[in-house]
């Protein structure tokens, strides 16, 4: 089966998910990633790379933080950023999602960055551009469903390159609502292509789904146990609507006994790093002691979010 | 019109017959196997050299969209797919808007298709008033109208005490109701195979279990009731086994499999390919290859197309946005065959799955070929293929997964009543 993220010559065309992309590809865009660190912290804040491009923000589903960084990484390579917030326009009128597609290639796009809630959404926009031979645009999944987040899970794995150096040496845990997170599996997509020997989650049964381990992971369901001697922890978000109900009691209950506090980061390694895609919900995924503390590199994997996903948009605008 | 079939290869599988027999047919009636009647001229001879001549095919479910979809698909496009494929006999599932649940719309639509005059009609009435699962349809009314059998398609009832009862009902006249084994309130959220697939896409997931827990309840009531079951769309090893278990214990219980189902796997849904969005959902490898076996074996009385058809707009969204089901009518001989050349069986054991077998569930004497019986027959081409395109489906719905596919066998002449309703183009 082709797969749709690279083009003929096994090169990046979008970027849909880290699940099936090739290990170089990931390295390539960490290393690309790293020189645009810098660019941060110069007077002018910006490079020609992407001048006189057209970046289309297409957020079928409300965000402002992903949004943010995208346009900032965007406005950073010297593109034009046109952000609709298709969630409010003209879906909402009964467009389908890829006439809204036709119509903004019709306006000379030439990289769509979307978000939207059904898994798969991003795939369908590539297939369509690919039978519509429209090959000169690209697309960015900035989240879609519960499938893929693959941005984050770049920058997730940039911070642990920055702080762990060596990814084949290292025990990670992914803890909290793998169920629903389109952020867990684009992390363990990237962690088992780059050669983690222990990717392990940690959650209630409720929240794990079935064949979780054929992904490559151990499941746990205790923290302490699934903690011990790790090198990284990676929080995932709990969503309010799931903390009363059928999947979990309550928020509280949560926080007892999968919340990260002091005490039980205290059976990983010393020099563990914490992490979590924000937005926290403190006092439900992470204490407040911890989200604050010295090993939480949770601001850096922030910065880092805005140089991976310039190299993401310079990769796939010389493609 | 007099026809004279000459040459062919005839496979009956309902008399156990597979040889070389020319067929007379006359006044839409099988008048000679073998041999003319006496004083028999042909009007029109067919000479079926290197061909099969079998009975016109069973489908136990085809949606043809009317009243109520025809936006989708009409009576005259989908019967014309029935004739490209053979398919002369069509069960006609209740989930139509409004459903089959009144003795009129039962009339109306078989008034059409007879107008028609292609493929003949079996609707299965609706079980409950509107498929909601609340009162029970006027049964003995739409057995006069001209139902078959009873289903509530795709909406399982909630209430197992209106279940209990329609089973009940169902049975004080000996109808068979067909039931589609879903727990109404378990992975109903779901959009594909609660297994690896769907958890590394972020998808949905239903379990097994809501096809074996409802099957528990199906069969349990059975029991209880007498009722004559027909399970449609067995979609798991685990559904398949309960199934078993209940035949062999006595019940009077029929099952079949969809072609989607008996082909196809989780892992064709790829990159969220839409046309793999299915009711049930397709399962595992192995969910597959069981299915595969037991329609072999028996163990599945029937196989079906669960022809869908469905518009490009409802197909051309996100995976779990997807209308569910495909268009099959014109696939299930080609696919029949593709199944019965991987287990090796011969052709009349294949045919048997989609003639005989199903008309015998339908409770209609299709499916045969006998002296005196209605001249129903599909005349193919087993060494022909057939290939799956957008252009050459006559279907109004072109959602299949088995698009851009060579299939083995293309059918060549279709014959309804003793009129040639096809013929290769």
């Amino acid at each position: 089966m082709h797969n749709p993220q690279l083009n003929a010559h096994g090169e990046l065309q979008h970027l849909l998910s880290l699940d099936g992309l090739p290990r170089d590809i990931l390295t390539a865009i960490l290393d690309t990633a790293e020189p645009f660190t810098e660019v941060a912290e110069r007077e002018i804040k910006k490079l020609p790379i992407l001048r006189g491009k057209s970046i289309f923000n297409l957020f079928f589903e409300n965000s402002t933080r992903t949004r943010t960084t995208f346009e900032i990484a965007a406005k950073r390579l010297s593109a034009d950023v046109i952000n609709l917030n298709v969630a409010t326009s003209s879906t909402n009128k009964g467009e389908t999602l890829l006439d809204t597609v036709d119509n903004l290639c019709a306006m000379q796009a030439d990289m769509f960055v979307v978000r939207h809630a059904s898994s798969g959404a991003p795939y369908l926009i590539a297939e369509h551009l690919h039978t519509t031979k429209r090959h000169d645009i690209h697309v960015i999944n900035a989240g879609d469903g519960r499938h893929a987040h693959p941005t984050q899970g770049l920058l997730d794995m940039y911070t642990i390159r920055h702080y762990k150096q060596d990814f084949t040496k290292l025990v990670i845990a992914i803890v909290g609502d793998v169920l629903h997170s389109r952020v867990a599996r684009s992390q363990i997509a990237a962690l088992t292509t780059l050669g983690v020997p222990e990717v392990r989650v940690i959650g209630p049964k409720t929240l794990m789904p079935t064949d979780l381990d054929k992904l490559g992971v151990r499941v746990f369901h205790d923290m302490r146990e699934g903690l011990r001697d790790v090198d990284v922890v990676m929080m995932l978000r709990l969503q309010n609507e799931r903390m009363n109900g059928p999947l979990l009691p309550s928020g509280q209950e949560f926080f007892k006994v999968w919340g990260l506090t002091p005490e039980k980061l205290a059976v990983a390694r010393p020099d563990a790093i914490v992490m979590h895609p924000g937005p926290m919900n403190r006092g439900v995924e992470i204490d407040s002691a911890v989200a604050d503390g010295s090993q939480a590199v949770i601001l850096p994997q922030v910065t880092f979010g805005i140089a991976v996903r310039m190299a993401v948009m310079s990769m796939l605008g010389s493609n | 019109m007099k026809i004279h079939i000459a040459n062919g290869r005839l496979i009956d599988p309902a008399h156990e017959i597979d040889q070389q027999r020319d067929l007379f047919i006359a006044s839409g009636k099988i008048v000679g196997i073998g041999s003319a009647p006496d004083g028999f001229t042909a009007t029109r001879r067919i000479d079926a050299s290197g061909k099969i001549v079998c009975p016109g095919l069973v489908d136990l479910a085809a949606r043809l969209r009317e009243p109520g979809f025809e936006y989708l698909a009409t009576l005259e496009s989908e019967m014309e797919a029935a004739m490209a494929g053979g398919v002369t006999s069509l069960a006609i599932p209740p989930d139509t808007d409004p459903p089959l649940d009144e003795p009129g719309l039962v009339e109306m639509l078989c008034y059409r298709a007879k107008k028609l005059n292609r493929a003949h009609v079996y609707p299965v009435g609706a079980l409950t008033l509107r498929l909601e699962g609340k009162r029970l349809s006027e049964m003995a009314e739409l057995v006069d109208a001209g139902c078959v059998a009873f289903s509530q398609a795709n909406t399982p009832i909630v209430d197992t005490q209106v279940l209990f009862c329609a089973l009940q009902y169902a049975a004080t006249f000996g109808y068979r109701v067909w039931l589609q084994p879903i727990a109404p309130r378990f992975g109903h959220e779901g959009v594909a195979h609660d297994g690896e697939v769907a958890t590394r896409l972020g998808l949905p997931g239903i379990p097994t279990a809501a096809e074996t827990i409802a099957l528990f309840t199906y069969i349990e009531l059975a029991r209880l009731t007498g009722a004559k079951l027909h399970i449609t769309r067995l979609s798991s090893a685990e559904g398949l086994a309960l199934v078993r278990a209940a035949k062999a214990e006595g019940l009077d219980i029929t099952c079949d499999v969809s072609i989607n189902h008996l082909h196809l796997s989780e892992m064709d849904i790829g990159y969220f390919n839409a046309h793999c969005r299915l009711n049930p959902p397709l399962r595992s490898l192995r969910d597959r290859d069981a299915l595969q076996a037991a329609l072999a074996n028996g163990d599945i009385d029937a196989l079906c197309s669960n022809h869908s058809p469905i518009d490009d707009d409802a197909k051309q969204v996100p995976f779990s946005e997807a209308e569910p089901g495909a268009t099959g009518i014109e696939l299930l001989l080609p696919l029949a065959l593709k199944w019965g050349q991987g287990h090796k069986l011969s052709l009349l054991e294949t045919l048997r799955r989609v003639t005989i077998n199903p008309a015998r569930i339908i409770g209609s004497k299709a499916g045969q070929l006998s002296l005196g019986a209605r001249a129903d027959i599909c005349i193919f081409d087993a060494e022909g293929e057939t290939t799956v395109t957008r252009e050459r489906l006559r279907s109004q719905g072109k959602n299949t997964p088995f698009l851009g596919l060579n299939l083995p066998g293309k059918v060549c002449y279709t014959v309804v009543e003793g009129k040639v309703m096809y013929a290769e183009p």
